[in-house]
């Protein structure tokens, strides 16, 4: 009884902001179009009238879904790979470096970008690529070449998004893996030495191998959330500008913009709904994997 | 570990160098920048270099106490408060998940599992949040819609079940400690490390936190912002924040608008940098009980 009185607090907020919402799915169903005065209750089930699945098939026709789409899993898919391969490569380079304090000078500063919130990381974006005061066009300027509008130039964003991304999440995986690597046995590697075995040998046969299992539920983690992207990226460091979204909007800014933007719940909510259903999926697909290859895997 | 070749090292060391100078060099060109005349900014546009230094942006900065004044408090309030709620919430679930005598142990994971792989979505919680609770233009909604988590509430559990003894708990049950006595006197003081690092991961979610205030805050309740959501606000045009506030008016003549704005970036920044030693020291501990599972 003691139990569930300490933890009532935590079972409320769980009830309240993740099974209550479970109800708004019906939205996806509906036109939502909310009396003002009336309940909540009485706008979601009587003021709405039930449109069957039209929500979806307009959504399906938008012109905009299809680069959506594509954007979400192209971006995920180069961030997935990026995420696990840079961070490992940099984790395997630094732990053979001579000196400690470089080495933790420079785990220092890999995790700062981590601590930034995108508004900010917005500010430092735009200190490059804004037309007439960035740094990037004084450079150009200077080189004599004719400035670039950034914001309007949506050939450039892939690169710009990636390099972003890349420059705000590498430090965290570095980190882990770093910590990783540290507390792996010294005598594996004594023993390894004694029978001749080179530096790049070790990394194959020994570093790799036992990092794997962390390896393996970050990677988990990543690809459950193929569907969903950072919206703060996709949103904030583009400035939301509108003639780049061909570039740069993802479901998650799709759905904030439906929303927030155009009021149009019944698409925003369908887009939410699928996104969250292959999305679950995917983890549960993914969990279930990763547990045939290594049982002792997975987060479930 | 075998050593590698000198040459090897310097290369190495090299690209370490490298790596670090361009993750902090954003940062360091928002600070100068923050210290740039509006004259050099105008002429050279955001230098390294500038022609000219200025405190211009920082006496503007105090003299805007009213609106970035009140965000930096309202800021600190959401972080301490929101930190305090967030540690309470999933402090307590992962102790009572941490026990094998609890009954509800498996229906209450189950529990907070579920939302971890499938949540209602945007929309869904827009509405219930604004219509059912009520937390438009409300302080609340910067708090309560992040405030706990599953992933979290597992990596205590996790730390929970590892470092506190159940011959402990068993023993201050035997001399009748109630659950909360137990909580307050053994759980917090035996699992300080874990509410450190968790504590500090909050701390900086609720500094950062930006998207709850865009989404909850509309204008006419300014006096909400965050630090971080009027930073947002004025990256178009920094005239608005001038609108509430009692500048005199050679001050405001003169908006060193450019500079302004990362000044803000560099106020938003200090406290990260000042707590960042003792992020270096909890960090990977945070992390890392996370990939331990059942």
């Amino acid at each position: 009884m003691e139990f569930i009185a300490l933890s009532l607090p935590t079972i409320i907020w769980y009830i309240a902001f993740c099974y209550m919402p479970l109800f708004g799915i019906v939205i996806a169903f509906k036109r939502y179009s909310p009396v003002p005065g009336r309940s909540f209750i009485y706008n979601l089930f009587v003021a709405s009238p039930f449109t069957g699945l039209d929500n979806f098939r307009f959504l399906f026709i938008n012109p905009q879904i299809k680069a959506v789409v594509r954007n979400t899993l192209a971006y995920n898919f180069i961030f997935l790979i990026l995420d696990t391969v840079l961070p490992i490569a940099i984790a395997v380079m630094l732990s053979h470096i001579y000196s400690d304090r470089l080495r933790g000078i420079t785990k220092s500063a890999a995790m700062l970008p981590y601590f930034m919130s995108w508004v900010v990381v917005s500010m430092f974006l735009f200190a490059f690529l804004s037309t007439d005061k960035g740094f990037l066009n004084s450079v150009l300027t200077e080189l004599g070449q004719e400035p670039v509008r950034w914001y309007q130039e949506p050939a450039v964003w892939p690169f710009i998004l990636i390099l972003t991304h890349t420059w705000k999440a590498y430090g965290y995986a570095l980190v882990l893996y770093m910590a990783n690597i540290t507390s792996i046995d010294p005598g594996l590697y004594e023993s390894a030495m004694v029978d001749g075995a080179t530096a790049w040998q070790m990394v194959l046969k020994i570093t790799l191998p036992l990092i794997r299992p962390v390896v393996i539920v970050i990677f988990l983690l990543n690809l459950g959330g193929i569907l969903n992207t950072d919206f703060g990226l996709f949103y904030q460091a583009t400035r939301n500008s509108g003639s780049i979204i061909s570039a740069t909007q993802t479901i998650d800014v799709y759905t904030y913009k439906a929303l927030m933007e155009q009021a149009n719940y019944g698409y925003s909510a369908a887009a939410s709904l699928i996104q969250n259903v292959i999305g679950c999926i995917f983890l549960i697909a993914a969990n279930t994997l990763i547990k045939r290859i290594d049982p002792q895997e997975g987060i479930l | 570990m075998r050593k590698i070749r000198p040459t090897t090292n310097f290369a190495f060391s090299m690209i370490a160098v490298l790596l670090s100078v361009l993750t902090v060099v954003p940062l360091l060109f928002a600070i100068i920048i923050s210290f740039s005349s509006e004259a050099s900014i105008a002429k050279k546009g955001y230098s390294f270099i500038p022609s000219e230094w200025s405190v211009a942006s920082y006496r503007y900065l105090m003299a805007s106490m009213d609106s970035v004044g009140r965000a930096f408090g309202v800021s600190v309030a959401v972080t301490v408060i929101g930190t305090i709620l967030s540690l309470w919430l999933i402090g307590t679930m992962a102790f009572v998940l941490s026990r094998k005598e609890f009954p509800l142990r498996r229906l209450y994971t189950v529990l907070i599992m579920i939302p971890m792989f499938f949540s209602g979505g945007l929309v869904a919680s827009y509405v219930v949040n604004t219509q059912l609770f009520g937390l438009k233009n409300s302080f609340l909604a910067l708090i309560l819609p992040q405030a706990c988590s599953s992933w979290y509430i597992i990596v205590m559990r996790t730390y929970f079940r590892d470092n506190i003894p159940n011959e402990l708990i068993d023993a201050a049950k035997i001399d009748g400690a109630g659950i909360f006595r137990i909580f307050f006197d053994i759980v917090i003081p035996l699992g300080r490390p874990i509410f450190a690092a968790v504590g500090i991961f909050e701390a900086f979610a609720y500094w950062n936190s930006w998207y709850y205030a865009m989404l909850y805050i509309r204008p006419e309740r300014k006096e909400l912002y965050p630090l971080q959501y009027l930073l947002y606000s004025i990256q178009q045009n920094a005239e608005n924040i001038a609108a509430n506030d009692n500048i005199s008016g050679a001050v405001l003549k003169n908006i060193p608008a450019e500079s302004f704005r990362m000044a803000v970036v560099v106020i938003i920044t200090l406290p990260i940098l000042l707590a960042y030693p003792l992020v270096r020291k909890h960090f990977t501990s945070g992390m890392l009980t996370g990939a331990v599972k059942e």
